[in-house]
């Protein structure tokens, strides 16, 4: 069951810059970006190295500011947030998954998946019972108690898919998930986030060099130089 | 948010126990250093007191010249008369027990062919009085023993163990000097003094000393307990005005006597093992400070270490004030449990120790707990540092970091 288009995007771009240095050695990664991502929507970013997606990802993560524009988030202006007030945006609406999995070593699956719910404040149980529900999602109920050394690369990605989710994110953003994975584990991500966009609503913004990857998405958004260069409305699956 | 940040500091020392273990090893060290420093020196210092206090608490020791010896050169000052114990018997006030003394070291006692070489004092049995002293098995000297100087003594507890090992002394006959007496009494354990083994002693009546060993009527010592009534320096000021007028002494000229007040030794002796308690206690202290900076060193690499994980801590949530709360409750766990450990080393140690030294074993809960505090504090200050770095990190840099 698709989400209902609702009247307003959740996330809005209006003329956005990022500027990277000063002087003559400054770098303009955004040269003024427009967009408008629906919820419930799942999104696919490409683009060559240095087209500014990253940098993007990062304002869209609320992890960097612009330099300027405005940036909407759920309707209320979040481009001049300080420090804190965005590590708060992120604890309540967003999840990240990290093309370099960015687990904790040395540590459970389970505790991994369980950090987020620690940040919020959530007491022992609630922990126990969230974090075992997010790993049953992506299908790793047995292996709660294995650190990242014990699970391969494509049960680490999900564990990491799990930690995103366990707080039920407005917002999952995925820079390059597949990455470091086989194309067999790849699909199977890919047909992991496919199912949370779809049955849980969460809308998902995932950049992608691959464009097997970027089928997955109903929306797939072009960057080239700074610049959104084309959005292509893909027929929803 | 403490809760979650204690739980965190605790998950992380968890999963690095060797480094944490390095880490805290300064702290303990150092915790431990201090607290069987001062917990001996207190030992050491109680030690001093209890052997001042065993030559009797607010006893004036009256010996003739100047200082401990018998004074420099010129003629030898005479020994007391029986007349100087008469006199200040009847005409001091304030006195509780007067007990003359002479000695004979180097004394040989015989007993079926085990022998010793003892002291022999002789002396009343007010001397007992005086020195708090009691006997531990038969009795002490009985007036008409004393008044006749029959040939019976009382031993102590060192040369019971020699010469008798097992055997009940009460009754026998041992030989000392040559001349045979009968051991009536054996005296309750003193142990080390100030001035050797206290119970390595034959105590005998004054007369019979004199009679045998000295062969005079002299008194080398005259031992005066002062009432607990009254003022120990006032009885001192009586007793030397007393003595100058007996022994003649001009107005102007030195004393050729001198009264030597035990408190005042005690004083003395224990206000220098305070001074080197507290100068050893400093040099522990300074490892302590060596341990702090250890511990800021090894967070510092560890913020560096964990560059990643500080970036998914904050990409996930985690406000700065969060992060620098984990680094520094992680240091001030590490330097607590380092505390804790060390000073149950510092138990263990002074425990160990504290025979071997002779002195006794005092847990000083202030001691420990001061110790403690202050390795907490450590985790404060040199944890501060490392943890507002971690906490400024950028997450996009933090999650790029290798």
């Amino acid at each position: 069951m698709a989400s209902l288009p609702p009247s307003a995007p959740i996330i809005s771009l209006r003329g956005i810059t990022k500027m990277f240095g000063s002087g003559p050695t400054a770098f303009q990664a955004l040269k003024g970006i427009d967009l408008d991502i629906e919820e419930g929507d799942f999104v696919a970013v490409m683009g060559p190295s240095g087209s500014g997606k990253s940098t993007t990802m990062n304002i869209l993560g609320c992890l960097d500011v612009p330099t300027a524009g405005e940036f909407l988030f759920k309707g209320r202006h979040v481009e001049a947030l300080d420090r804190d007030q965005r590590a708060l945006l992120r604890r309540r609406y967003l999840g990240f998954v990290f093309q370099g999995f960015n687990l904790l070593s040395r540590t459970s699956a389970l505790e991994n998946v369980e950090l987020p719910l620690l940040y919020r404040g959530e007491d022992k149980k609630t922990r126990y019972e969230a974090g075992m529900a997010a790993l049953e999602k992506v299908g790793l109920k047995e292996w709660w108690d294995h650190t990242p050394a014990e699970l391969s690369g494509g049960q680490q990605q999900r564990v990491a898919i799990a930690r995103a989710i366990v707080t039920q994110p407005a917002v999952l953003l995925a820079d390059e998930p597949t990455g470091n994975l086989d194309s067999e584990r790849s699909v199977e991500i890919m047909e992991l986030l496919t199912d949370l966009n779809r049955n849980s609503g969460i809308t998902v913004i995932m950049v992608t060099h691959e464009s097997d990857m970027a089928a997955f998405a109903h929306t797939i958004i072009h960057f080239k130089d700074g610049l959104v260069e084309r959005t292509e409305e893909r027929v929803k699956a | 948010m403490l809760g979650t940040t204690v739980i965190l500091a605790f998950r992380a020392i968890n999963r690095h126990k060797l480094r944490s273990f390095l880490t805290t090893l300064g702290i303990i060290i150092g915790v431990a250093a201090v607290v069987t420093m001062v917990t001996l020196g207190n030992g050491a210092t109680a030690a001093v007191r209890e052997q001042i206090s065993s030559l009797g608490a607010n006893v004036l020791q009256l010996r003739p010249g100047q200082g401990f010896g018998r004074g420099g050169g010129g003629p030898r000052p005479p020994d007391f008369k029986p007349q100087d114990l008469t006199a200040i018997e009847n005409q001091l006030t304030g006195v509780r027990a007067v007990a003359p003394l002479v000695q004979s070291s180097g004394s040989t006692a015989i007993y079926e062919g085990s022998n010793w070489s003892t002291t022999v004092y002789g002396t009343t049995a007010a001397y007992f009085e005086v020195q708090n002293w009691k006997a531990d098995t038969g009795r002490l000297f009985m007036t008409e023993e004393e008044e006749a100087g029959k040939p019976v003594c009382i031993i102590g507890n060192t040369v019971r163990t020699n010469l008798f090992q097992g055997n009940d002394p009460i009754g026998k006959r041992m030989r000392i000097k040559g001349v045979s007496c009968q051991v009536i009494g054996t005296l309750a354990t003193r142990g080390q003094g100030g001035f050797g083994d206290q119970d390595d002693v034959v105590v005998m009546p004054i007369k019979f000393v004199q009679r045998r060993f000295t062969g005079d009527r002299d008194i080398s010592q005259i031992l005066i307990a002062v009432d607990d009534a009254y003022d120990t320096s006032a009885v001192q000021a009586s007793l030397e005005e007393l003595m100058r007028e007996r022994r003649k002494v001009k107005a102007g000229d030195q004393d050729n006597f001198n009264v030597f007040d035990t408190k005042q030794i005690s004083d003395t002796l224990t206000g220098t093992t305070t001074i080197l308690t507290q100068i050893v206690a400093a040099v522990a202290a300074i490892s302590l400070l060596v341990g702090g900076i250890g511990i800021m060193n090894i967070m510092l690499v560890s913020v560096t270490e964990r560059t990643r994980e500080i970036g998914i801590r904050l990409a996930i949530g985690a406000v700065a004030r969060e992060v620098l709360m984990q680094f520094l409750v992680e240091a001030i766990v590490l330097s607590c449990l380092g505390g804790l450990i060390g000073l149950f080393l510092a138990l263990i140690a002074s425990i160990a120790i504290a025979p071997l030294m002779q002195v006794p074993f005092i847990f000083d809960v202030k001691v420990n707990l001061i110790a403690f505090l202050f390795s907490a504090a450590i985790g404060v200050v040199f944890g501060y540092f490392p943890a507002r770095r971690a906490a400024a990190l950028n997450p996009i840099d933090a999650l790029r970091h290798e």
